[in-house]
This record gives structure tokens, sequence and C-alpha cells, in this order.
């Protein structure tokens, strides 16, 4: 089968220091990949580099959408690589702070809506029934991410873990077919961390969406992976499915003096 | 040739003008990512302080070279104290705030000082002394250099050359240049952050009072807007150099100069002010990092 | 809060300041009768002024460092006056109602000088709705938008000049010329960081304001064109009072118009996107919105107003040059907004009624007027960067059974 994400050779200098060295790394339809490695190993910048926030020195990402053929996305603006299915949260959240819980979701909606400015100015029949859709599809959304009581809260007001899950459902509603989740588990508390556990299973079982996420617990990685990366200095340094991490001693090298919680 | 001479040592008037605005920018943007907008009113206000003191002075009977160094060092002193004071009521309540609210006050600082001015003295353009004396061994040459531009060359290089030393060697530049790097690291390592803040302020300020006496009296007249146009033009200076560098506020400075000198002396002399505009919009557009300024690239 | 250690700070503050303002505002040499005027009443008045004051700065600092840290603590949930003003029709609707009947008679009950004035304020209110597209929606700080206010003046009095094109010809042409300076200029620019982004439309706007000093052929300079017509109603001419309150309501359309398409703009997939902007340029990007296109439909929405009303100023004025068009324009219509609160529609009316009607009709300040706007935006920015009305998400309700 061929694989939905797969980055070839990908390479990123910042003026003389190279942040990715020649990575590999593919994700197949229906898989969690996790992508595990101490901090500053590149990880982030990788994220960064497929949606398109920076462009790559090297190599290719190519994607291929469910039903359609692969194609190269690099060079895309991030707006694109969004409309072209990869949708993404961030380390350090990133919500519209000033709006509220729904609108978040709404925007995320953007891009599979068409009303322009006359639109906006005539509310003609489409638009109203196109806005009317996106406040039906948003709430529902909203709900199945559990922050549905939260609807017209401004964003800054949420609790720190619903924040996290309103990222992904931010992204979610931009109707990704992989969802890229950038230490979804930071500073949650364990009630939390399983609770997102189960959420990501139901996103990838229910959704249809696959997973490739960058985390630091080690448990949460180690349960829910299909299969993992491990990189350090920008460079993979292995591959394979959580059992195979786990007793790879490259890995716990790499992972000196931190301890691998699994 | 002579002609070119006299624009090129017009030029070379000019910028060393600018720079020594520019540097206050420069500097503070560095620190606190904050164009400075009210930068041009403090130098005019250095400038006022100047017209004052030197009026009342020379009333008195005072020599007209004690009347000059008293009258620079409390302009000198007193743009050091408005720009410390601005930044303490201005900015720095605003320290966490979104950039754009930061430079919304300093526009709203620009607007009161000006008008401060305007209705504590007044509106007209004042005729500012001659303090500069002119010096007789120039006298062969006085058509293409005058005694109050030598007394700019000089007095811009020597603040350049005190400016890098404070900079490069003395342990509040130290501390000035970690809170540049990266503030929340430098307060960590125990550096007074609110100090050094208030230090880059004083010292920017002072050059550019500087700047403000010197030019007043090369040019012979000033009012309560001299300020605005020189401060925008010292900005685009120190954005054509690369903000947030020290050499690059100079260099740009220098360029803006004779740009604006050959412009005017070789093209046209109405669109003066047009020509940096344009100059500044084309540099932020296509070369926003300047000449010596190092990309920027965002963290996310 | 009187304490000996606080009078102590503030009898500091005020010898500091009588330090700072000693030689501008005591001394003033007349260079004239060779004659040094010593004003030493005003040492005084800054002591005072100023020892007062610092109490009241400390007490509002404080204040503001509480609210942070309640809002931190997660209380910042109340509903604001206005909000509950606007969502309860009992009130909304009657108040509405009256402000629109108030509207209308005004011309009628006062005088024509007064309705010039408040005809001033709704091109205020126009410019101001159009600058919060730009400034309070998508957060980009807009300091050049007189220019797109010039090039509707200009149009008018030239297209009017040279080929006799009537008022209500010219008003969607101006409207359309400022849209098409806000792409042009909007496009090279909107790359640029918030920051530089207010440089350069500052840049844009005195270029353009020196070009029409500069190019006599085109602008005529400095004198300016005068004897601009007042707006005709299908060939009608009106007497002075007459055409005063004909412009009057030329403006109250207009400025109704403008509510109602920058209101609808707000609540949709464009004004969405415009704020998201505004919140997060990275995650809006991220989240699939074209942070170019977003940015250019508001710069080159606001400027459409701008555009517009620029054209009833020169109708109305029958005379302009360019030093109606200065920086310090730009910098009076982004006060408005600030005062108001960005964003938010009802602030900006707020707002240009205060500051344009205020220094009206208090007439010992008006010399004053600069000063007060300065001080206002760092007062507004210090203590309440949200302005007077602060602007309120809509909501959605959902069925109950929904809500489970």
């Amino acid at each position: 089968m061929q694989p939905i994400l797969n980055v070839k050779n990908l390479t990123m200098d910042f003026g003389g220091l190279r942040a990715l060295d020649s990575l590999d790394i593919s994700v197949n339809r229906g898989e969690i990949v996790a992508l595990i490695g101490p901090n500053g190993a590149g990880k982030t910048t990788f994220f960064n580099c497929i949606t398109g926030l920076y462009t790559p020195t090297h190599g290719d990402v190519l994607i291929a959408p469910p039903g359609q053929a692969e194609k190269r996305i690099n060079g895309y603006k991030p707006n694109h690589v969004t409309e072209a299915g990869l949708a993404r949260t961030f380390q350090n959240i990133r919500l519209f702070q000033n709006m509220t819980v729904l609108e978040n979701v709404m925007i995320g909606r953007h891009c599979r809506m068409k009303a322009g400015i006359p639109g906006a100015i005539f509310r003609n029949p489409s638009t109203r029934a196109e806005e009317k859709q996106v406040v039906a599809d948003s709430y529902a959304i909203l709900k199945k991410i559990e922050l549905a009581p939260h609807v017209n809260e401004l964003a800054m007001n949420l609790p720190y873990g619903a924040q996290r899950r309103l990222e992904i459902a931010r992204a979610l509603a931009t109707e990704p077919f992989l969802l890229l989740l950038d230490e979804p588990a930071a500073g949650m508390n364990p009630q939390e961390t399983r609770e997102l556990d189960d959420l990501i299973v139901r996103l990838r079982d229910r959704e249809n969406v696959s997973i490739l996420l960058i985390e630091h617990d080690m448990k949460l990685v180690m349960s829910l992976s299909d299969r993992i990366y491990v990189v350090d200095y920008g460079k993979k340094i292995a591959e394979g499915t959580p059992e195979e991490i786990k007793n790879n001693p490259a890995v716990i090298k790499a992972y000196l003096g931190e301890e691998v919680d699994a | 040739m002579e002609y070119f001479l006299e624009l090129f040592l017009g030029g070379l008037t000019r910028g060393s003008i600018y720079a020594l605005i520019a540097l206050g920018y420069t500097m503070v943007y560095g620190i606190i990512q904050l164009i400075n907008f009210a930068h041009g009113e403090i130098y005019m206000i250095g400038a006022f302080t100047a017209l004052i003191v030197s009026g009342v002075l020379s009333m008195m009977g005072w020599p007209t070279l004690a009347i000059l160094v008293i009258a620079a060092f409390v302009a000198v002193v007193y743009s050091a104290a408005y720009g410390y004071t601005v930044e303490k009521i201005a900015y720095k309540p605003l320290r966490q705030a979104p950039r754009l609210s930061a430079l919304i006050s300093a526009i709203g600082m620009s607007l009161f000082l000006q008008n401060y001015v305007l209705l504590a003295q007044t509106s007209d353009f004042l005729p500012y002394p001659g303090l500069i004396p002119d010096f007789q061994w120039l006298k062969p040459w006085e058509h293409v250099v005058r005694s109050t531009e030598v007394v700019i060359y000089l007095t811009t290089t020597t603040v350049m050359v005190l400016l890098t030393i404070l900079i490069k060697f003395t342990k509040i530049g130290k501390a000035m240049r970690a809170t540049a790097q990266d503030r929340a690291m430098a307060m960590l390592v125990g550096v007074d952050v609110n100090r050094v803040i208030s230090m880059t302020f004083i010292v920017g300020s002072a050059t550019a009072a500087i700047g403000g006496v010197l030019i007043a009296s090369h040019i012979g007249q000033i009012n309560f807007y001299i300020g605005f146009i020189a401060g925008i033009k010292a900005f685009v200076a120190a954005v054509l150099g690369g903000i947030g560098s020290i050499p690059g506020a100079v260099l740009g400075s220098l360029v803006l100069g004779w740009t604006e000198s050959f412009f005017t002396g070789y093209i046209s002399s109405d669109y003066e002010d047009v020509f940096a505009f344009i100059f500044l919009v084309l540099i932020l557009i296509f070369r926003p990092a300047g000449i010596l300024g190092r990309s920027e690239s965002q963290k996310v | 809060m009187f304490n000996r250690e606080e009078i102590k700070k503030s009898f500091l503050v005020s010898l500091w300041f009588m330090f700072l303002t000693f030689p501008i505002m005591v001394i003033r040499v007349n260079t004239i009768y060779n004659r040094v005027e010593w004003r030493w009443d005003r040492l005084l008045m800054i002591g005072i002024g100023s020892f007062l004051l610092s109490f009241v700065w400390r007490y509002f600092i404080k204040r503001k460092e509480a609210g942070i840290q309640k809002a931190d603590a997660g209380d910042g949930n109340e509903t604001p006056l206005v909000q509950r003003i606007l969502t309860t029709p009992k009130i909304y609707y009657p108040s509405l109602a009256v402000i629109v009947a108030l509207a209308v008679a005004f011309p009628f009950i006062s005088s024509m000088y007064q309705t010039n004035i408040m005809t001033t304020a709704l091109i205020y209110v126009m410019l101001g709705l159009g600058i919060n597209i730009v400034v309070g929606l998508a957060g980009l700080l807009d300091l050049g938008y007189v220019a797109f206010y010039a090039v509707g003046a200009y149009a008018y009095a030239l297209l009017n000049y040279h080929y006799q094109l009537s008022f209500w010809i010219v008003l969607p042409i101006g409207a359309a010329l400022g849209a098409l300076f806000g792409i042009l200029l909007g496009f090279p620019v909107l790359r640029l960081r918030g920051d530089y982004l207010a440089i350069v439309t500052l840049g844009f706007g005195e270029i353009i304001r020196l070009v029409l000093e500069n190019w006599n052929a085109f602008s005529f300079g400095p004198s300016g064109i005068a004897n601009i017509p007042r707006p005709g109603f299908f060939g009608f001419k009106f007497s002075l009072p007459e055409v005063t309150i004909y412009i009057y309501f030329v403006m109250l359309v207009l400025v109704v118009f403008t509510i109602f398409v920058v209101n609808r703009l707000e609540n949709s997939r464009i004004g969405r996107a415009w704020i998201a902007l505004r919140e997060d340029e990275v995650a809006c990007q991220a989240m699939g919105i074209d942070k170019t296109r977003t940015k250019l439909t508001a710069f080159s929405l606001g400027a459409t107003w701008a555009g517009m009303v620029g054209v009833v100023f020169a109708a109305k004025t029958t005379f302009i040059n360019p030093a109606s068009f200065t920086i310090w324009e730009s910098i009076i219509i982004l006060c408005v907004v600030v005062l108001g609160g960005m964003g938010s529609i009802l602030g900006v009316i707020l707002g240009a009624l205060v500051l344009i009607l205020l220094p009206e009709y208090l007439r010992a300040f008006s010399e004053y007027r600069m000063l007060i706007f300065g001080t206002m935006l760092v007062l507004m920015m210090v203590f309440r960067p949200g302005g007077i009305v602060t602007n309120v998400r809509r909501t959605y309700k959902f069925k109950a059974e929904d809500a489970g």
C-alpha cells in the first residue's frame, strides 16, 4: 500500500546549522505514528518543513490523499498544505485567544467554504446555508471533542487541557486525512493524558484520520503508536514498533540521562 | 568636481546627524523591539533646551565657547532625562502587551511631546545662535565645507567610538547585548533588565541630543516639528543599515545622507522628502533585514 | 494609600517633573527684544499637578495589575454593560429608535454651524469604521490611511474640474479608487511584520501627500483646488443652509450603510479570517487561510470607505489642499478607533463623536486638542487597550438537547 505521507531525504539547514539531516519518514493510512527524540532533535522543525512554514533545503515531501495520486508539496504555502489535507497543532498553544471556542473551529472550516465579500454583504441564500452548515459542523466537532458546553466562551478562558483539545478540534475542522500533533499531552495531568489517549484512538478509528505525533510522554507514545521514529541531532536513529524501540541500544544511548519511562 | 565634493561633504554632514539619531532607534529596537516613535521628539527637545540655555547665558554675557559647552551639556542631560521618563510612563507598563500597543503608545508620546513644546514655547521657527566658532585654518576651503560641518564630523566620530567602547567593553554594555539576545535568559542570569532598558533609553537620548544641538547650529533655526521628519529619516537609516545593529545604523545613515545629497544636488530638490520615503518603502519590501542585519526567522 | 511612603514617592515624582519641565515650561527667550521671560507660576502648577497625578497613576497601575491577576485566576467572564444593553431587546430597540429620531431631527433643531460640525463628526465615524477593518479587525496598523481619503477628495475635485462629473457619479468612483489604491499599496507591503507595516504605510501616506504638494500640473500644488461644487439633487440647486442639511443627510445615510456592511463583514467567513489573522498569523495560515489575500481584502475594503468619504469631504468643504491629509490626520483617525475600542462598531461611533465634538464644544481646550489626543493614546494603551466599548464576540445558541 502506498503511504499517505512519504518524506524522503529531508534536509533543512539554518545558515551553517543542519537541523534535519536526510530524514526518511512515512505514514500509512490508518496508522498512528510517533516521532520522538531528545529536546532540540529537530522534531518541530520537521513539522514546520512538511506544513510549509519552512522550505526544506533538500528532499521530497510527498502526500497521497485518499483517492488521489501522490503529489509533492515542498514549497507549498502553509494554507495550501492545509487545503491539501494536512492539519497540525502547535507545541505552544496557538489558539485565537479572543475568539470564542466555536469561532476557533469555524476558522478551521474556512478553507472548505466559498463565501466571498459579496456573499458576506448580501447574505444570499447560498451563503446563509453555508454559514448554517458551518455552525452545525463546527458544533458537531466540538461535541466529539467534548467541548460543547464551552461553545461561546473565549478560547483564552478555557482550562489548559481544554485548550489543547480545542487545537485538535480546530485542526480536525479542516478535514485532514493526516493530523500532525505537536506534543499534545504537554502540561496535562495523568487523567487528561488518559483521555487524550482515548481521543486519539477514537479519531483514528471513527474519523478516518491518520496521526503523526511528537510526544515526550513515553507511556502515551508506547501505548498509542503503531510505529515510532526516533530522531536525534536531525538524524533518524531508529524506527520500529514500540517493542523494538524499547530494546534498541541506539535509542537508549540517545536518551542517556533521560529516563525512558515505560 | 568641486560641486561633487560639496555634495559629498554635505551628504556626510546629513549622514552624521542621521547617525546620531539612528543610534537611539537601533539600540532601543535591539533591546525591546519597539520603534520608539518619540525618539525624534527627544532630539527636538535637546535642541530646544540648548537654545534656551544659550539664550539665557548669552544675555548674561558669557563667552561663546562656555555657552556652547554648557548648553550642549544641559541638552544632553535633559534629553536623557526625557528619554528615561518617556520609557517609564509609556513603554514600561506595556512590556507584556502586544507590540502594536507599545507602538501606538509611542505615537501618542510623540504627539504629546510635540504639542507640549508647541504650547509651552512657540510654533514659530526660532533662530539658532551660531555657537560653533569659525575656524581660521578652514578659510581657504570655506566654500566647500563649513566649520560647523567639521565639528559635526569630529563629534559624530567621537560619539561612535565612545559608544562602541561602551557596548563592547563595559559591564552595562555586556548586559545590553545579553538583554538584546534573550531578555528572559538575561534576567535568569541576574541582569537587571529594567535598569538595562532605562540605560539604553538614556544613552540613546543623550546621543540624539548631541545630534540636535549640532544640526540646529548648522541649519540655524528650529521649531517644534523638526523632530518628526528627522526622526523618520533616521529611522529609515537604521532600517537601511539593519535595525538593531550599531555599525549598520552608521552605515545606513551615511548611505541615506549621500543619496539624498546627490539626488537633490543633481536631480531635483522638490522631492527630497519623498525620496527618503521611497527609499524606506523599497528597503522594507526588498531587504527588510537591511545591509548589515541578519534576517530573523520566525519562531514557531 | 496616603501613608508616608506614598507621599514621599509622590514628592520625589513632583520634584523630578519640576526639574524635567523647567527649561521648556519656565524659561522663554525672546531673541527679538533680547529678554528672558521667567514663568515661575508654571513650575508651581507642574509641581502640584504631578504630585497629585502620581497618586492617581499609581492607583490605576495597581488596579491594572490586580485586574491581570484576577483574569489569570479565571474570573474574566463577567458580561460588560454594553453587551447587556445590546443583547436585551427591551433596552436596545427603544434606545436605537431614540438615536435614529435624534439623528434625523438634529439639523432641524440646531443651527447650521452645529449641523456642519455634526457632519464632520459623521465623516470621522465613517473613517473610523473604515480603518477599524484594517486596524481593529485584521490587526494591521495603517498609518497612511489618510492617503485613501486624499485619493477620494482629489478624485472628486479633479474629475469635476476637468470633466464636470457630478458628486453622485464620483462617489462610487472615489470608493473604487480607494479600493484600487488599497490593493496597489497593500500588495507590496503586506508581507511585512506589524511594526514595519506601520512605518511603510506611513511612508506611502506621506509620499502621496508630498506628490500632491509638488506635482503642480496635476494637483495644483499646495494652493489646492477651490470652488468644488457641493452635491446636487437631480439638478436642483440648494441654498447654503439647505445644502448643509442635505450633506448631513448624505453623510448619515452613508454612515448607516457603512455600519450595515461592516457589521455583516465582521460576522462572515472573511471577517472571522481577519480576526484570526490579528490573533495569530502563523496559526491562521496553518488553518488554511491565505494570509496575503486576507490582508489585502482588509486593506482595500478599509480604503474603500476612506475613498468614498473623501469625496464627501471635498464636496462639503468646497476647497481641498494637501495640508488636510497629513500623517496627523491618520493619527486622529487612529485615535478614534483606539479610544472607542478596536474592532467594535459602537465603540468607533462613540470614539468619533467624543473626539470630534468635544474639542468643538469646549473651545477653551481646542488648542490642547492634539496634546490631549497624544495623552489619550498613551493612557488608553496603558490602562484600557480594549477601548471604551470592548468588542464582544457573537454568541450562538444551540438547542438544549444538543448541548448535552
